[in-house]
């Protein structure tokens, strides 16, 4: 008798406690010195993937027979904007790639210009940090060669993304150290499967770095700016997810 | 000291087992609560190397009974959908899994827990003995009179399974979702035939994990939950008294 309601009531603790602690874990969540252990994770799993493994290994790539059927878009399916639209309209001659900031020679790049530099093709996969992941075959130039082309200065650290997509009335950006910027898979892509890039994957060109999850990989790239720190650049956190839902900048996992 | 009617105390778990016990507790609950928030991202689960919206998924949230999805809900980490939040508690806390899981197996074998302990030996699995321990099982009675302390065989397969097979499989499916980790480690995604195929058997894992922890917990409360709890806290376990009595 007196252990049946020990059970009834342990199993109603047990449910109250549970309870509590998810609630408990949002508490936590909000707190801005919990927050920030919370928030080493990101650091940590940085470091010992950096620390552990090669980091010039190269991502897998796969054989035409792998593709997904459907490479499918997100995010931005159409930036929308005027400037965007007439450049489409134009099939993209107006449009120049930017490549500034800390170099020693600031690059205008057409995309003729683009597409007749050396380019790599690779088909590999696309991980949505959402959980689904395409197969799909990219081909661009290196964008360390882009950078090596302008003259990277010593006191540049990471390479920050610009993209003609309006998220919250500001352009989407991201950003890449330079381990990421200089890795022989990292391209600036103009073509997905063999076909000149479309709009709703990025067109004209969007940024493969291909050991990091899908919001990484900026579209529609206008401007590409070597800094010396993400601070002073949007929120400071070093891409539009980062600064407004805390998303990870290491998307390496 | 020599009344035949006082309970038999014993000192059942060590310091190492007690730390880590209670570490992949909470570990746990916060893992499966910010996994169903992942999840939840994307509820579509598929086999192979690739799986999106136009492939074709074994399994969807939508085909799951009502009562699981609201279970679901009621369990996730953060309580409001927040997939950047989910993720910073998964991600942080599976350092936390995966190294004290390292350091509880380093512990146990140099102060032979699993040999003493969790050894399964082959004539505890044959049929005659197992059909025993599931009667015994059914019967609400625990422990071998003879070894009270020792773990029957259905306990040792459910440790051995869950601390060698199902936590492990967690992490490195874990890992196999990461693109980072398929870079430098690319064998992973060969044994477990692809990122999306890892992501299907990390969540078969997490629910062979959840029917443990219901089953461990109903185990708990039946044998007696105050000496159970209290041994994996102080380490000190009463033999039940029907075990001395059946010794006597």
């Amino acid at each position: 008798m007196s252990s049946l309601i020990t059970r009834r009531s342990l199993v109603m603790g047990a449910t109250v406690g549970a309870g509590a602690l998810l609630a408990g874990c949002d508490k936590i969540a909000a707190n801005p010195g919990a927050r920030k252990i919370l928030f080493m994770g990101e650091d940590m799993n940085r470091g010992l993937q950096r620390a552990l493994t090669n980091r010039n290994a190269l991502a897998p790539e796969f054989s035409p027979a792998q593709m997904s059927p459907i490479f499918r878009s997100n995010g931005t399916s159409n930036p929308g904007t005027a400037e965007y639209t007439a450049m489409v309209a134009n099939n993209f001659a107006d449009y120049r790639l930017k490549v500034g900031g800390l170099v020693d020679r600031p690059l205008s790049v057409s995309l003729p210009q683009l597409r007749q530099m050396p380019s790599r093709a690779q088909i590999t996969r696309h991980d949505c940090v959402e959980g689904w992941s395409a197969i799909g075959k990219w081909q661009g130039p290196k964008l360390g060669a882009l950078l090596t082309a302008a003259g990277l200065q010593k006191s540049a650290r990471y390479i920050v993304f610009t993209c003609a997509d309006l998220f919250g009335g500001a352009n989407y950006y991201e950003s890449v150290d330079l381990v990421d910027a200089f890795h022989p898979q990292t391209i600036l892509a103009w073509a997905l499967n063999d076909q000149v890039l479309d709009v709703a994957h990025g067109a004209p060109v969007r940024l493969r770095v291909e050991r990091q999850l899908g919001y990484k990989h900026a579209k529609y790239v206008m401007a590409i700016d070597a800094v010396a720190s993400l601070a002073g650049i949007g929120k400071g956190k070093g891409g539009y997810w980062e600064d407004n839902v805390d998303y990870d900048w290491y998307a390496g996992i | 000291m020599n009344d035949p009617t006082a309970p038999i105390v014993i000192k059942r778990h060590r310091l190492a087992t007690r730390v880590w016990h209670w570490v992949t507790v909470v570990t746990m609950f916060i893992m499966i609560g910010s996994g169903i928030g992942i999840l939840k991202a994307h509820p579509r689960l598929y086999w192979g190397r690739y799986g999106a919206n136009f492939d074709t998924a074994w399994t969807t949230l939508d085909q799951w009974p009502s009562w699981l999805v609201s279970l679901l809900n009621l369990l996730t980490i953060p309580t409001s959908y927040n997939l950047a939040l989910s993720r910073r508690w998964h991600l942080l806390f599976a350092l936390v899994l995966a190294f004290a899981l390292l350091g509880f197996m380093i512990v146990s074998l140099v102060n032979k827990h699993f040999q003493r302990d969790l050894r399964v030996r082959a004539a505890e699995l044959s049929p005659r003995e197992v059909v025993h321990d599931v009667r015994e099982h059914l019967a609400f009675r625990f422990h071998d009179p003879k070894k009270p302390g020792a773990y029957n065989i259905l306990q040792k397969l459910s440790y051995v399974v869950t601390i060698f097979v199902l936590i492990p499989l967690m992490i490195l499916t874990g890992l196999t979702m990461s693109p980072g980790m398929d870079a430098a480690w690319p064998w992973l995604l060969e044994v477990f035939g692809g990122r999306q195929s890892a992501r299907s058997i990390h969540f078969i894992a997490a629910t062979g994990l959840v029917l443990f922890i219901i089953a461990h917990l109903a185990l708990v409360i039946l044998a007696g939950t105050w000496n159970e709890v209290r041994s994996m806290i102080t380490g000190r376990w009463k033999v039940p008294p029907h075990t001395s009595e059946d010794v006597a």
